[in-house]
């Protein structure tokens, strides 16, 4: 809606992936999740098992589609520029469907979501485990959720560092602002801390470990790193003159978060996994009480992750051949833009606070509420009283 | 096959795509706009949402194909109509935001008023999404501001003009009584009986509407603008409507539910047919009209669209199919049976 250009320009090539999303994937999802809903009881239990996994299955294949789509914003391929419309049109489906970006963002996505449900499952579990409530069911879930945990935390770790690699490569100015590294250095330091000045272009004061970014990105101590300026100056020459530079206060902060928050969640599920085999020793599991804490970090790691793979992009919208600016709609005002900004905003942030009640509530409530999936009117609760802000106005 | 071909193809296929979204998620939105006025009970009020509660979620997403195949096969109508129609598309996604997450809202907490402010919920998003579709397909067969580089020149305002309004109004309308006749299917006892008492009001109220709207699309001159007339599609959707009004006085719920709905698939089919080839019609100048020629992807595009479209639209066709197959028995208040 806010991007007619960028519609015109990719439509050849990002609107298949999306239409094919559509097709192969929300059917799949939509159908089978109302199956499994709705089925219970009325469907064989091998039905409603199918369901399940046709449903996981559509979101799996949904994620795939999406970041293939989201893969060739990074990394343009199977394509020319078609000389009349000047728009990109695909010359090579399986380019397309084979570009190592979009497969590096679904590997990087999926073990985000296998670590994200784990947290989220260890969390609950740590609280019913310490209050010793329903232990046949928290137990295994416990045990799934560290196992899984381990392994999705560490896979996330190892997909973000190939991407970085990946990045040296393919878009080496966002590597450069998210190490804030101004000048080409070989081998290249790893900064610890920067403090930028206050247009966020000019560094003040910063400690660095020295050869870290080489062997993190090359796997040697010695590899060449360009920096921002090289860069610019790169830029300019190529694709004439513009500012080149992401926003590095925002790329350089949003990366150390969603690290930091990784490394977190690694040592969660490792610590999880380190109490399920001393057979739930009481004096490790009373530390499971800060379990629960950490289920929005995951969610705050992911954000912080797309925030920084698409303003690390900036100012190009597809790299190297579409600038963001040269995207948007032209007929659009900016208070149109700030009206379903800000509505949109309001409306999810509502809609997300009454969404964190329930969970809220539910998680509480132990396996037989969930099991009734909706609350009867008959039975009074102490929930009756709950604010809810008229989203209809 | 030829370029022309595949642009033909791709623009029956995303017709086909919007007769199914109408003919299935337009009982879905008048459901969810009866709710509140039918259901007095609780229970009653859940088992008009469990009716259609298995399905709606698949339904929708014949909404969001047809939003993608015209992404994919005309990217310049996607992009003209999508940043044109911003407000209008806005307000829809709004409705269908607030709708979608009410149903799962409202039965997770016991609370009456919570319980009604969601029903309401339901049914206010429900009416601004046929409301605003209606308006929007409205527009689309009067033609909007369009300059010669494809660029929609209009605002909201442009768009709430009376021809559009009464598009949207007849949408409800019919969608009203489509909804009413698909509960008269799926319901039964005393909520059954007070359906299809609903019907045969909402049935007058429709068919003056969409008469009305029928004449003024006429008289307009918004016919056949393209290169074919609609012949007797429109007829036909005139004919069957007033045979819905026999099927509902005669209590007839399966006959006057397929009559409502062969209406909706013929006007569908009268829409997409009196524009062919325009898909967007320019009032400022007809040649600056976006049509299946100017505004499709490549021919590579469309190739590689029609083979997946042709493996994967009747295996979604099947299953869904097969869903309404698994839940067909009618739906009881008995609160054990429930979901939603």
């Amino acid at each position: 809606m806010n991007w007619s250009e960028y519609s015109r320009f990719v439509g050849d090539i990002f609107g298949a992936l999306l239409a094919i999303e559509t097709m192969v994937a929300f059917f799949l999802e939509s159908v089978f999740i109302g199956i499994w809903i709705f089925g219970e009881g009325r469907v064989s239990k091998r039905v409603h098992l199918f369901s399940i996994w046709m449903a996981a299955i559509g979101s799996l294949s949904s994620s795939i589609w999406i970041l293939l789509a989201s893969g060739w914003m990074h990394n343009p391929v199977g394509y020319i520029i078609n000389p009349v419309t000047g728009n990109a049109q695909l010359v090579d489906i399986f380019a397309l469907l084979t570009n190592p970006k979009g497969w590096l963002l679904f590997q990087h996505a999926f073990s985000a979501g296998l670590a994200t449900a784990s947290i989220f499952m260890l969390g609950i579990s740590s609280w019913y485990i310490l209050r010793k409530k329903e232990l046949e069911v928290f137990k295994p879930s416990f045990v799934a959720g560290a196992i899984v945990g381990v392994i999705g935390s560490f896979l996330l770790l190892m997909t973000g560092h190939t991407q970085g690699q990946e990045m040296r490569i393919y878009q080496p100015m966002k590597l450069a602002s998210i190490e804030a590294l101004w000048n080409t250095e070989q081998p290249a330091s790893f900064s610890l801390l920067t403090i930028g000045d206050l247009t966020g272009k000019q560094e003040v004061w910063s400690i660095r470990v020295p050869y870290l970014t080489s062997f993190l990105a090359c796997n040697n101590f010695d590899c060449e790193i360009q920096g921002v300026n090289q860069l610019q100056a790169e830029y300019e020459a190529r694709y004439g003159p513009n500012d080149y530079v992401p926003l590095m206060v925002v790329t350089y902060w949003s990366f150390r978060i969603m690290a930091g928050l990784e490394v977190i969640m690694l040592f969660a599920s490792a610590f999880a996994l380190f109490v399920v085999l001393r057979n739930w020793s009481p004096k490790l599991i009373k530390w499971l009480k800060w379990m629960p804490y950490l289920i929005p970090l995951p969610f705050i790691a992911g954000v912080a992750g797309w925030v920084t793979t698409e303003m690390g992009r900036q100012p190009w919208i597809v790299q190297g051949l579409l600038t963001t600016a040269q995207a948007v709609s032209p007929n659009l005002t900016v208070t149109m833009v700030s009206t379903t900004l800000v509505s949109f905003t309001l409306l999810y942030g509502v809609l997300a606070l009454v969404m964190f009640r329930l969970m809220y509530k539910f998680a509480r409530q132990g396996t037989q509420a969930a099991l009734t999936k909706s609350v009867d009117v008959e039975e009074p609760t102490n929930t009756g009283n709950i604010i809810i802000i008229g989203a209809q106005d | 096959m030829s370029y022309e071909f595949l642009q033909i193809l791709w623009f029956i296929l995303i017709a086909v795509l919007w007769i199914g979204f109408h003919f299935l998620e337009g009982f879905d939105f008048g459901v969810g706009m009866l709710l509140p006025f039918l259901g007095k009970k609780d229970e009653e009020r859940r088992a008009i949402i469990n009716s259609i509660g298995s399905v709606w979620d698949g339904n929708e997403v014949w909404l969001l194909t047809a939003g993608g195949a015209t992404f994919a096969a005309f990217p310049e109508w996607y992009a003209t109509m999508f940043s044109g129609f911003y407000l209008a598309l806005f307000l829809l996604l709004v409705g269908l935001i607030i709708r979608g997450v009410s149903f799962e809202y409202r039965s997770k907490d016991a609370a009456p008023a919570w319980r009604n402010r969601f029903d309401w919920m339901i049914a206010i998003g429900s009416f601004m999404a046929a409301l605003l579709l209606g308006a929007a397909f409205a527009n689309l067969a009067r033609g909007v501001p369009i300059d010669e580089n494809m660029m929609f020149t209009g605002n909201l305002f442009t768009l709430l003009n009376p021809y559009g309004l009464l598009g949207g109004l007849t949408t409800v309308a019919i969608f009203l009584l489509h909804g009413a006749n698909f509960l008269g299917l799926k319901l039964e006892g005393e909520l059954r009986e007070r359906v299809n008492v609903f019907a045969k009001k909402l049935w007058i109220g429709a068919t003056v509407l969409y008469i009305v709207f029928g004449i003024y699309t006429y008289i307009a001159g918004f016919w056949a603008r393209g290169f074919i007339d609609p012949g007797i599609a429109p007829i036909a959707a005139v004919a069957v409507l007033l045979a819905a009004g026999y099927f509902i006085n005669q209590k007839m719920e399966g006959w006057a539910f397929i009559m409502v709905a062969l209406n909706i698939v013929l006007t569908q089919v009268t829409f997409f047919s009196m524009t062919f080839p325009n898909v967007m019609l320019s009032t400022t100048n007809p040649a600056y009209s976006l049509t299946i020629y100017n505004a499709s992807s490549s021919q590579y595009t469309l190739g590689v669209m029609s083979i997946i479209a042709l493996i994967f639209v009747p295996i979604v066709l099947a299953y869904q199919g097969w869903t309404y197959y698994m839940f067909r028995q009618r739906i009881s208040t008995d609160k054990k049976t429930l979901v939603y």
